[in-house]
């Protein structure tokens, strides 16, 4: 098996490394680098330099004005973004709902809104989640009547990362009440600026406030914001999740992650020299790079059997679940190098908040991040949904 | 010989409801009322306890309600200091005075011997994390007056004015909700405590380390029983999510895991005035911080996104429960010590 890069590859990664260097601002990767939280303009900005390379929307075909780079290139862009500490690309509206209009919208829709999200003049964010409604996303209970040419929606959904920044949402909502509960779902694209509509910030333990409740009380919504056909918006939830599973390996991160982690311990003093000297410690850092070693082939190994453009299906579980776990191993890998110091909260969303702290080890950020990436084993399809759907799947006859 | 004493049993009680009560009234001077500070002391010294079954009866129950008054930091350690040098206890028994203690430096990590600050008839040097140097009338700090960081001999006890010229303060609040600085001496005038002070540092971390651990396991024991309420109320597929044998089986290992918590805690506890002291407080730190990891990790995940919110209590519980593991010594460093301790690498 060949495991190194073509040289077409090689050179993707070259001049990639070359407009990361360019094209990234050192403030911006900066306030990634040290978790801090990024405002709505930090993140147009990005994607706007993005959409100039032509990169922004990398898994979209060419017919539609995306990169539609092959597994491996996605696999590099992915990796290198994440070593630059570029901003993270949003991917509520590229590449949660482009897919689902790609594949299900009419042409008029396509034609309509995948300019707009590629231009930066929609913010897209995703009404799937309800208070009763988790796990059990089927039971959700939002509810839409038609009204002549319009859906009258009424119901809450919870959790919406970024929603506060968004002027579109794309919600699941109940159509047929009678009919089993997958089969009177609908997918409906929503005006957030409609009379009805209230947003409320959930402040999460790390101390940010990312995520959103939606409240919908009588919105009224022109029919032809429904994709596809009426009770159908099961499948097409579906569909959208395998894509939403896309770079959930989160390979990248991982790696600058761990390099992060190894850059603290070396200033961090321990009776061996430094903490990387540390054999205890060495060893934790040491185990879960051999795990993100096999990891990273793993990853290669099912995206790249999934066509250009397409997301993996069943395999995408197995990268969730081992991609979190190590993400998350290795945010508990920077509370323990830092020590003591982890006990100084600097969460920049915290009323007086600790950002101007004189920090060396830039240990103010570490306990935050830990707490805040608890959240990678729960949203997308919870870690125990994974192995459901999973082991259902292998345990077939 | 499980059982706690009939004065330990109303102490127990008597914090419980303490604790349930309204939140206004969970002050530091009604704290002291109630003799919940005494509790940590010998009768000999003004105290109404003092043994390490005490401190566990007491901290168990600090931690459960989740309580914000910084009761190790300004009630254990500098009382525990301050008996040393044979000082009055009762001021700061009776809440009169409050200490604060600022040992901890940015480079010291866990290791008790790495003071830099300098006392050369004034302190200079740098402290982190001095948890209630905001509110203390005093400030206990440790500086050396001979030899180099890493040695234990040369280390003296100073007590400095909460004002004192030459002192600046950086406040910040900690992960787990206290109140917390930096501190910058620059020739601050300091009162000697004690000389030679390592040997009551010892002593002082060991007790914080037993009282961080029975406070961990409190809020261990009352994150499980939120998650345990959770898994019986929770329905999601029509059913409550804690029929889903995942999550029953998880259960029950979190449940198992308290179990080894409390034992540990008992076990450090009954050790505490003996020979084994520091045998059974490294094994008892590195076995809650194993199991707190587990705990607070999977309440998290078995409540999913709620529990992640700042609104719901088990949030502060999980973040309580980690930040137990970054006080007095973490996992590997108390796995180093017990093998020091018990020869296993000799």
């Amino acid at each position: 098996m060949e495991l190194s890069l073509s040289p077409d590859d090689q050179a993707f990664r070259a001049e990639l490394k070359q407009f990361l260097s360019e094209a990234l601002p050192h403030e911006l990767s900066e306030k990634v680098r040290k978790h801090q939280s990024l405002s709505k303009s930090d993140y147009e900005y990005w994607h706007a330099r993005l959409n100039e390379k032509g990169w922004l929307a990398v898994n979209w075909p060419k017919s539609f004005g995306g990169a539609e780079m092959s597994a491996t290139q996605r696999h590099i862009f992915e990796e290198e973004c994440a070593l630059a500490h570029a901003p993270r690309i949003v991917p509520f509206g590229l590449s949660m709902l482009a897919p689902v209009l790609q594949k299900f919208g009419s042409a008029e829709q396509q034609a309509h809104w995948l300019p707009r999200i590629l231009s930066g003049e929609d913010w897209w964010c995703q009404g799937y989640s309800e208070p009763g409604a988790g796990s059990d996303l089927a039971a959700l209970k939002t509810r839409a009547e038609r009204d002549g040419d319009h859906y009258v929606v009424n119901g809450q959904k919870t959790w919406t990362t970024l929603g506060q920044h968004a002027n579109m949402i794309f919600c699941l909502v109940r159509t047929d009440p009678a009919a089993k509960k997958q089969e009177g779902i609908s997918f409906l694209m929503i005006d957030m600026s409609a009379p009805g509509i209230e947003v409320r910030p959930i402040r999460l333990i790390d101390g940010g406030a990312e995520v959103n409740e939606v409240w919908f009380t009588d919105v009224r919504v022109p029919v032809e914001n429904l994709v596809g056909e009426e009770n159908k918006g099961w499948t097409y939830a579906k569909y959208l999740l395998t894509h939403e599973r896309t770079n959930i390996s989160g390979i990248g991160f991982s790696r600058a992650g761990l390099a992060a982690v190894k850059r603290i311990a070396a200033r961090v003093r321990d009776r061996h020299g430094t903490l990387n000297d540390n054999p205890y410690f060495a060893a934790r850092v040491a185990q879960v790079e051999i795990d993100l070693m096999a990891m990273a082939v793993t990853n290669l190994r099912i995206v790249s059997k999934a066509a250009a453009g397409q997301a993996p299906g069943l395999e995408s579980s197995l990268l969730k679940i081992k991609g979190t776990q190590i993400r998350q191993e290795i945010t508990d890998l920077a509370r323990r190098a830092v020590g003591p110091l982890a006990q100084v909260f600097a969460s920049e969303a915290v009323a007086g908040s600790n950002t101007e702290l004189p920090d060396a080890l830039d240990a103010g950020h570490v306990a935050a991040s830990y707490f805040n990436n608890r959240k990678l084993s729960i949203f997308g399809g919870s870690n125990e949904i994974q192995r459901e759907i999973y082991s259902k799947a292998i345990l077939k006859d | 010989m499980f059982d706690l004493s009939e004065e330990q049993t109303m102490l127990q009680d008597m914090l419980a409801r303490f604790w349930s009560g309204p939140a206004e009234t969970q002050t530091w001077d009604a704290l002291a009322d109630l003799g919940v500070i005494g509790a940590c002391f010998p009768e000999s010294h003004g105290g109404f306890g003092g043994t390490g079954r005490d401190i566990a009866v007491v901290f168990e129950e600090h931690g459960r309600a989740c309580a914000a008054e910084p009761l190790i930091d300004m009630g254990l350690l500098p009382g525990i200091l301050l008996r040393a040098a044979e000082q009055d206890l009762k001021p700061l028994i009776a809440g009169k005075t409050r200490y604060a203690l600022a040992h901890g430096e940015a480079a010291s990590r866990y290791d008790l011997d790495w003071v830099e600050t300098r006392f050369d008839g004034t302190l200079s040097g740098e402290k982190t994390v001095v948890v209630g140097a905001m509110t203390a009338d005093k400030i206990l700090v440790t500086a050396r007056h001979s030899g180099v960081a890493g040695d234990a001999a040369g280390i003296g006890l100073y007590q400095v004015d909460a004002g004192a010229a030459g002192l600046t303060s950086t406040p910040y609040r900690t992960a787990d909700g206290a109140q917390a600085a930096d501190l910058s001496f620059t020739s601050v005038s300091a009162t000697p405590v004690l000389t030679e002070a390592y040997p009551a540092l010892q002593t002082a971390w060991a007790a914080g380390a037993l009282a961080q651990s029975a406070d961990c396991l409190g809020a261990m024991a009352q994150a499980a029983h939120m998650t345990r309420e959770y898994l019986t109320t929770r329905q999601q597929f029509g059913r409550p999510i804690g029929s889903f044998q995942a999550l029953a089986h998880r259960l029950a290992d979190m449940m198992l895991a308290v179990e080894q918590a409390r034992s540990a805690v008992l076990m450090a506890a009954a050790a505490f005035d003996t020979a084994e002291r520091d045998l059974n407080i490294a094994a008892c730190k590195n076995l809650i911080g194993r199991m707190g990891r587990q705990v607070a990790e999977d309440a998290i995940q078995m409540h999913g996104g709620i529990g992640m919110t700042e609104e719901y209590a088990l949030g502060d519980l999980a973040k309580r429960i980690t930040m137990a593991d970054h006080r007095f010594g973490d996992t590997d460093h108390h796995l180093t010590a017990f093998l020091d301790l018990s020869g296993a690498t000799s």
